[in-house]
C-alpha cells in the first residue's frame, strides 16, 4: 500500500480573507485600546459613566439653560450661565481701558504679529528671508502703535488692560527672555570668573525670589528709592521684572541642553579651527536648543500664565478686569462665567504654543532621516 | 495676608524715613501743575469703586475723587484714578504716587498716627455683620454657639470675630476663605452656617442670592468701621481742601442744595450759610486757596452727599442699602459737618 504525499495545488490555495471583525476597523480599535482586558474595560466604563455625569450638566449650564441677552444680571432668569455681560464688556476684556476709537491700533499690532512671527516659526516659507527684517522691526512698530506719538494720539500705559496687557507683557517677556537666557547660560558655563559669577548671581537671585515679591518691588519700592523726577513707566517695570524672572529659568533650561552635548562635539569644532562664537553658533547651540525645546516652551507657557500675577500690583490684566466687572452691582456674582471665559482664552493660547513645539520637534528630529 | 500688611507697613516706614525727596508741602500746587488729581481707589468693590460698561470708574469712593477734582479745577473729570490693593494703598500715598486715598479705608489710631496720614473725615460708617439662613432658626448673632463661620483671613474682620465670640462666651468654628467671592460660593454651598464681613459687603452679596428671602442679616454690628478719605500728614492746606469738600457734600444735603438747584442757589438765597458756602457772600474759597465758586462746582459735578449715596448705594440701586448711621444728624444718623463760616 503506497501513500502519496499530499501536495496542495496552486489553484487549491485558499483566498485571502479579511481579518476578523473583532481585530480591525472601529471594533478592532475599540477592543485593542479600550476593552483589552477586565481592568481596562472597567476603567473605560467608569470613564464613560463620569463623562455621562458631567457633560450634560456642563452643556446645560453653558448653553441650553444659559442667558445670552440683556444689559445686566437681572436679565438672566435661567438656571444656567449668564453670558449677557459678553456684549457689554468684551471690549474691556480685550483692550482694558484703551480708548474706543483707538482700538484699531491694538488690532493692527496683533495682526502684524503674524508676518513678524511666521518667518521665524516656519523658515521654509517663501519670502521668509525678506520678512525677517520686518520681524526685527516689529517690537518697535508695535510699541509705536500701542503707545502712540509721532502723529498718533498718545495712550498712557495705565489705559492698557485686558488680554492686550497679558499678551503685551507675555510676548515682550518671551521675545526678550530667550536671548538673555542663552547669554546667561553661556555665561554660567564660561571659564571667565567675573562673567561666570555675575551670571550665577543673576540666575540665583531672580530664580530664588517669588515673582510676586519682584512685582511688589517694581511697583512699590522702586518709586520710593528712585528720585521722583526719574519715573519709569509701571508697565515697563513689570516687563523688565517678568523678563528677568523668565530669563533666569530659561538660562537653566538651556544650560541643561548645553550639558547634554558630548565633549566630542566641542573638540571636533575646535579641531576644525572654529573660535568660541562660531563653535557655539554653528555646532553647539543648534543642538542644545533643539534638545531644550520642551523646556523652553514650558517656560514660555509658564511665563504667559504668570502675567496674571500683575493683579497684585493693581494692573488690570484680564483677570482683574473680570474681577472689576463682578464688583459692578449690575454684574455682581458672575465669577464662574468670567473665570471660564478667561480660562478658555489662556488654554487656546498655551495649547497653540504646545502644538507648535511638537511640530518643531518633529521637523528638527534628525533620527528619522 | 498678614505678612503682606507688615510688609506694607515696613515700606511705608521706609518711605517716611527716606522721604526727603518727597515734598510734603503744597500738594495743591502739585495737583494744579499736573492738571489732574491722582486719586487712589479700590480695584473693585461693589457700590464703592467699579467700572461701568464703557470702562469709566464710578462708585461712592470714585465720586469723592471727582468732588475734590471739581473743588480744585471746577471740573469733576480731571481725575486720574489709580487702582490700589489693600497692600499697596499706603505706600502709594506715602510715596506721593497719589494725592488722595479714597479707598474704603477704616480710620484707626495706628493708621492716623503711626503711618503718618491725616484722615479728613468719615464718609461712610460701616460695621461688621453676619448673614445666615433663616432656616437656622437663629434671630441674633449671640445665639450662634457652635456655628461655623466663613471669614476672610488676614483682615480686621477675623480679629473682630474672635473678640465678639470671646466677649459673649460662645464658641465658633472658623472656615477661612481668601476672597469675598469665594466666601459667597462657600456659604451658598453650605460649607458654613453664617458668613461675616462688612455690612455693606453683606448687602451686596445678598443681592446675588437666587432666593434672597431665605437669608437674613443679623441685627448685631460687631465692630466700628468708619471709612474715610485720607491724605499725607504735613500738608494742612491740602488736608483742608479734602476735609471741606467732604463737609460741603454733607452741608449741601442739610441745606437742600442739590445738583439740580445749585446753579439757581449760587446766585444768592435768603440763607446766609448757603450763600457763604456757594460763594455769593464772603470769601471762603479764597481762604482755602481755591476759586470763589469751588463748592458750587463740587455739587454741580457730583451732587450732595445724599444724592451720591442714592446713586451708588441707596434703595434704588442693586445694593439697596439703608442710610442707617449714614443719615444726617437731623434724621437720626451720625453725619454732622461743621458750619461754613
Amino acid at each position: 500500500m503506497t501513500t502519496s504525499p499530499f501536495f496542495r495545488q496552486p489553484n487549491d490555495m485558499l483566498p485571502e480573507r479579511a481579518p476578523p471583525v473583532a481585530m480591525s476597523g472601529i471594533i478592532g480599535w475599540l477592543r485593542a485600546n479600550l476593552f483589552s482586558g477586565w481592568l481596562n474595560t472597567g476603567l473605560t466604563l467608569l470613564a464613560l459613566y463620569a463623562l455621562w455625569l458631567i457633560i450634560p450638566g456642563l452643556l446645560n449650564w453653558a448653553f441650553f439653560d444659559a442667558d445670552f441677552a440683556g444689559t445686566d444680571r437681572f436679565a438672566c432668569t435661567g438656571t444656567g450661565a449668564c453670558w449677557a455681560w459678553f456684549d457689554q464688556r468684551i471690549d474691556q476684556f480685550l483692550y482694558g481701558f484703551y480708548p474706543d476709537e483707538q482700538t484699531w491700533r491694538v488690532n493692527l499690532a496683533l495682526f502684524l504679529i503674524l508676518p513678524a512671527l511666521a518667518p521665524i516659526l516656519f523658515d521654509k516659507m517663501p519670502g521668509a528671508k525678506q520678512l525677517r527684517w520686518f520681524s526685527l522691526a516689529f517690537p518697535f512698530v508695535a510699541t509705536f502703535l500701542l503707545i502712540g506719538g509721532f502723529g498718533l494720539e498718545e495712550v498712557p500705559t495705565n489705559k492698557f488692560g485686558g488680554f492686550m496687557l497679558n499678551v503685551t507683557v507675555g510676548l515682550a517677556g518671551i521675545v526678550l527672555s530667550l536671548p538673555i537666557g542663552i547669554v546667561l547660560a553661556l555665561g554660567r558655563r564660561s571659564k571667565m570668573p567675573i562673567v561666570r559669577t555675575l551670571s550665577v548671581a543673576f540666575i540665583e537671585v531672580f530664580r530664588g525670589v517669588p515673582l510676586i515679591t519682584l512685582l511688589f518691588v517694581a511697583a512699590i519700592l522702586l518709586p520710593i528709592f528712585l528720585p521722583s523726577s526719574f519715573s519709569l513707566d509701571l508697565v515697563v517695570r513689570v516687563i523688565v521684572v517678568v523678563t528677568a524672572f523668565a530669563s533666569a529659568y530659561m538660562a537653566e533650561v538651556i544650560r541643561g541642553g548645553l550639558q547634554a552635548i558630548p565633549r566630542g562635539q566641542y573638540e571636533a569644532a575646535q579641531a576644525l579651527g572654529l573660535g568660541y562664537w562660531r563653535m557655539m553658533g554653528l555646532i553647539i547651540l543648534p543642538q542644545a536648543l533643539k534638545i531644550s525645546i520642551p523646556g523652553i516652551v514650558n517656560t514660555f507657557i509658564g511665563l504667559f500664565k504668570d502675567t496674571t500675577l500683575v493683579i497684585v500690583i493693581g494692573l488690570f490684566d484680564v483677570l482683574n478686569i473680570g474681577r472689576t466687572m463682578i464688583s459692578n452691582p449690575d454684574w455682581l456674582g458672575l465669577a464662574v462665567e468670567t473665570q471660564v471665559f478667561i480660562s478658555l482664552f489662556f488654554f487656546v493660547v498655551c495649547f497653540s504654543m504646545s502644538r507648535y513645539s511638537v511640530y518643531l520637534e518633529q521637523r528638527l528630529d534628525t533620527s528619522k532621516h | 495676608m498678614k505678612s503682606v500688611k507688615y510688609f506694607a507697613a515696613a515700606i511705608v516706614a521706609a518711605a517716611t524715613i527716606g522721604g526727603a525727596s518727597i515734598s510734603h508741602a503744597a500738594t495743591l500746587d502739585d495737583v494744579r501743575a499736573a492738571g489732574a488729581l491722582k486719586c487712589g481707589i479700590n480695584t473693585g468693590l461693589p457700590g464703592f469703586a467699579y467700572t461701568d460698561d464703557s470702562g469709566n470708574w464710578t462708585g461712592f469712593d470714585a465720586a469723592f475723587c471727582r468732588a475734590v477734582a471739581a473743588a480744585v479745577f471746577g471740573d469733576g473729570n480731571k481725575v486720574q484714578f489709580v487702582n490700589l490693593t489693600g497692600a499697596n494703598r499706603f505706600p502709594a500715598l506715602a510715596s506721593g504716587e497719589i494725592d488722595l486715598l479714597s479707598r474704603n479705608t477704616t480710620w484707626t489710631f495706628s493708621r492716623d498716627v503711626d503711618l503718618a496720614f491725616t484722615f479728613v473725615g468719615v464718609n461712610y460708617y460701616d460695621g461688621q455683620g453676619f448673614i445666615g439662613r433663616k432656616s437656622l432658626g437663629v434671630k441674633s448673632a449671640k445665639e450662634l454657639d457652635g456655628a461655623s463661620v466663613c471669614i476672610q483671613t488676614g483682615t480686621t474682620t477675623e480679629l473682630n470675630l474672635a473678640d465678639f465670640f470671646r466677649v459673649n462666651n460662645i464658641k465658633f468654628e472658623p472656615v477661612p476663605i481668601e476672597t469675598n467671592e469665594e466666601a459667597r460660593v462657600a456659604y451658598l454651598a453650605d460649607r458654613c452656617d453664617v458668613y461675616t464681613t462688612d455690612a455693606s459687603g453683606l448687602a451686596a452679596t445678598k443681592t446675588t442670592f437666587e432666593n434672597a428671602d431665605a437669608h437674613m442679616v443679623f441685627p448685631e454690628i460687631i465692630s466700628k468701621e468708619p471709612l474715610g478719605p485720607l491724605v499725607r500728614q504735613g500738608d494742612d492746606q491740602w488736608a483742608d481742601v479734602a476735609r471741606w469738600t467732604l463737609n460741603v457734600l454733607i452741608n449741601a444735603e442739610e441745606y437742600g442744595v442739590t445738583q439740580a438747584n445749585v446753579a439757581e442757589m449760587a446766585k444768592g438765597t435768603n440763607n446766609p450759610e448757603i450763600n457763604r458756602m456757594l460763594g455769593s457772600e464772603g470769601s471762603l474759597g479764597e481762604m482755602l486757596g481755591l476759586q470763589k465758586d469751588w463748592a458750587a462746582n463740587v455739587i454741580k459735578a457730583v451732587g450732595n452727599y445724599g444724592e451720591i449715596f442714592d446713586r451708588f448705594l441707596g434703595p434704588n440701586t442693586a445694593l439697596a442699602l439703608d442710610r442707617g448711621q449714614n443719615a444726617l444728624y437731623t434724621k437720626g444718623g451720625l453725619l454732622y459737618a461743621p458750619p461754613m463760616r
